[in-house]
């Protein structure tokens, strides 16, 4: 049956909003940092442009365009231009997938999602991974020591941190069944998987602040090490992207966080008043606790040492998430 | 590792919530010392009388030459100082002042002074230059003079300047300005119902000044 998923200008409107919806959260997730960042250190913030700051995205945005760029003379110019390009798309292309809720309308069933895959989670794990390219390739064709020794740390980084991604996503794979992220969501009906996977959900949310280079895993651009690490030759528009990406990722890793272990669009209780408030604000509010959290841990925690970075990468989490395999697996294989 | 991470976290979350200790600038004001060294006061007695008598101590007393002051007799029916003599100019050229303070402890009739004020900054480097009308401590009812910087003295390192700059002319609007104000025939404070019986200073064979 065709339903209105299948319609061209269905899946048209779908992603312009989705579009819209991620570069605003990008902009206002820019103003959440930076206000939450000044209470904790017991100032204001940007309070000037618009009432309590609001309008200060559309003027740091103004700024962005309008400045000049400056680039390396000696820089690889094609890899350049490409390195940005990549670090906004793949993070907007990641969101693609994730299920938002779903509503029947009409007599027909409603998703919001734009790609409705049935290995949506397997498109998440590859679609993020291409990020690294983005970080390694700018560092790469800058020709600046910083930058090349921040996109080196970001590839490894990153690759490390990936796997411990993928096993504590395992774990949840094995208790749902699938790889389909609504029907993972559909089978947290009455019990969150952070309840069942607490130790995943940890693993997860650990490696996800590795993933989006947040503090206290920010080695790639380690600015008391590295000026500003992958983009420091970047200005203007094109660090504007990087940090579009930075921060659409944030949004999609947390995103992603909530649909595996928080129970997705599900209320936090299955019985009235909590089914009122529709799905998809369900889904928005945990993905704005998650990110209020990663914020706030930004802010909290200082910087590890790189070889620190890789032991608990290597010799903490992945031993950990392996374990956390086993013992699902094991529990999931006897009950059956 | 997870104690110590709680217990960071805690405390910034805490934070949070305490209010900031930012003073909003140009809206709240923190309160400068008493004893603060801002832009400076050309004082008055309490009669309206200028205290200052255009001895120019000050102008000697300043390591930097910022100070420029023209001294002028005063009419003896109607005096703006108790003094012999008063400043008719007085230009102080904020851009060379070091804030040293020296000017007032030179000064043997308390008439300068260093004040609160420390906004000094202006987009024309003119105007850096304060005039006497801009220093003196406002009287109840006075119509200040605006006069223009003097050409020679405090300011006059920059008269070229304003000449090769033609967008900038600030002494040529105080100039037309000057000739529909007329600063010569303000109001004394004299004329005002001031009383002007004050303790004046007596110099020799200066006859009666009050």
């Amino acid at each position: 049956m065709i339903g209105p998923d299948d319609l061209w200008w269905v899946l048209l409107i779908k992603c312009g909003v989705l579009i819209v919806f991620l570069l605003t959260a990008f902009a206002y997730l820019t103003l959440a940092e930076r206000k939450i960042s000044a209470r904790i250190q017991l100032r204001y913030g940007p309070n000037r442009v618009g009432p309590f700051g609001m309008l200060q995205p559309a003027a740091d945005g103004l700024k962005l365009f309008f400045k000049e760029n400056v680039a390396p003379a000696e820089r690889d110019k094609l890899l350049y231009l490409v390195g940005p390009s990549l670090a906004g798309g793949a993070a907007l292309l990641a969101y693609a997938v994730i299920p938002w809720g779903t509503n029947s309308w009409f007599g027909h069933e409603f998703h919001w999602d734009i790609a409705h895959i049935n290995v949506g989670l397997l498109f998440i794990l590859g679609v993020t991974s291409l990020g690294v390219y983005s970080l390694f390739l700018g560092g790469f064709a800058s020709n600046s020591k910083y930058s090349l020794l921040g996109g080196l740390r970001a590839s490894a980084q990153l690759i490390s941190y990936e796997m411990a991604v993928s096993f504590a996503v395992i774990g949840v794979v094995i208790l749902s069944g699938s790889l389909d992220l609504e029907k993972i969501v559909g089978s947290q009906q009455g019990l969150w998987f952070v309840v069942l996977q607490p130790l995943a959900f940890l693993l997860y949310f650990t490696a996800a602040f590795a993933e989006t280079n947040r503090l206290p895993f920010d080695l790639p651009e380690a600015e008391t090490e590295l000026i500003a690490g992958y983009h420091t030759e970047y200005s203007a528009m094109r660090f504007g992207l990087y940090f579009l990406g930075e921060y659409i990722n944030m949004v999609t890793v947390c995103s992603i966080a909530t649909a595996l272990f928080l129970g997705g669009w599900l209320p936090l209780l299955p019985f009235h008043p909590f089914d009122w408030i529709p799905g998809p604000i369900w889904f928005l509010g945990k993905v704005f606790v998650l990110l209020f959290v990663m914020i706030w841990v930004r802010w909290t925690l200082p910087r590890l040492r790189y070889d620190r970075l890789m032991n608990f990468g290597w010799k903490v989490l992945l031993p950990l998430g392996l374990i956390n395999i086993v013992v699902t697996g094991a529990i999931v294989a006897l009950r059956a | 590792m997870i104690k110590e991470i709680a217990k960071g976290l805690a405390f910034t979350l805490k934070k949070m919530g305490a209010h900031p200790i930012t003073v909003q600038y140009p809206e709240e004001q923190k309160p400068v010392s008493p004893r603060h060294r801002g832009r400076h006061i050309l004082h008055r007695y309490d009669n309206g009388l200028e205290r200052c008598i255009g001895c120019e101590l000050c102008a000697a007393a300043c390591p930097v030459g910022c100070i420029y002051v023209l001294a002028a007799e005063n009419d003896p029916k109607a005096p703006i100082s108790p003094g012999e003599r008063y400043a008719e100019r007085y230009e102080i050229n904020l851009m060379r002042c070091i804030y040293c303070g020296y000017c007032a402890e030179a000064c043997p009739t308390e008439a300068i002074t260093l004040g609160p004020r420390f906004e000094l900054a202006d987009y024309r480097r003119e105007r850096t230059v304060v005039t006497k009308a801009e220093l003196l401590e406002s009287w109840p009812g006075f119509a200040q003079a605006q006069g223009p910087a003097s050409p020679v003295g405090a300011g006059a390192d920059q008269t070229g300047r304003e000449d090769l700059d033609p967008g900038v002319r600030p002494r040529a609007a105080w100039a037309a300005q000057e000739k529909t104000l007329d600063h010569q025939t303000a109001p004394h404070p004299g004329e005002l119902g001031v009383p002007v019986d004050v303790p004046t200073v007596i110099e020799p064979g200066a006859g009666k000044t009050t």
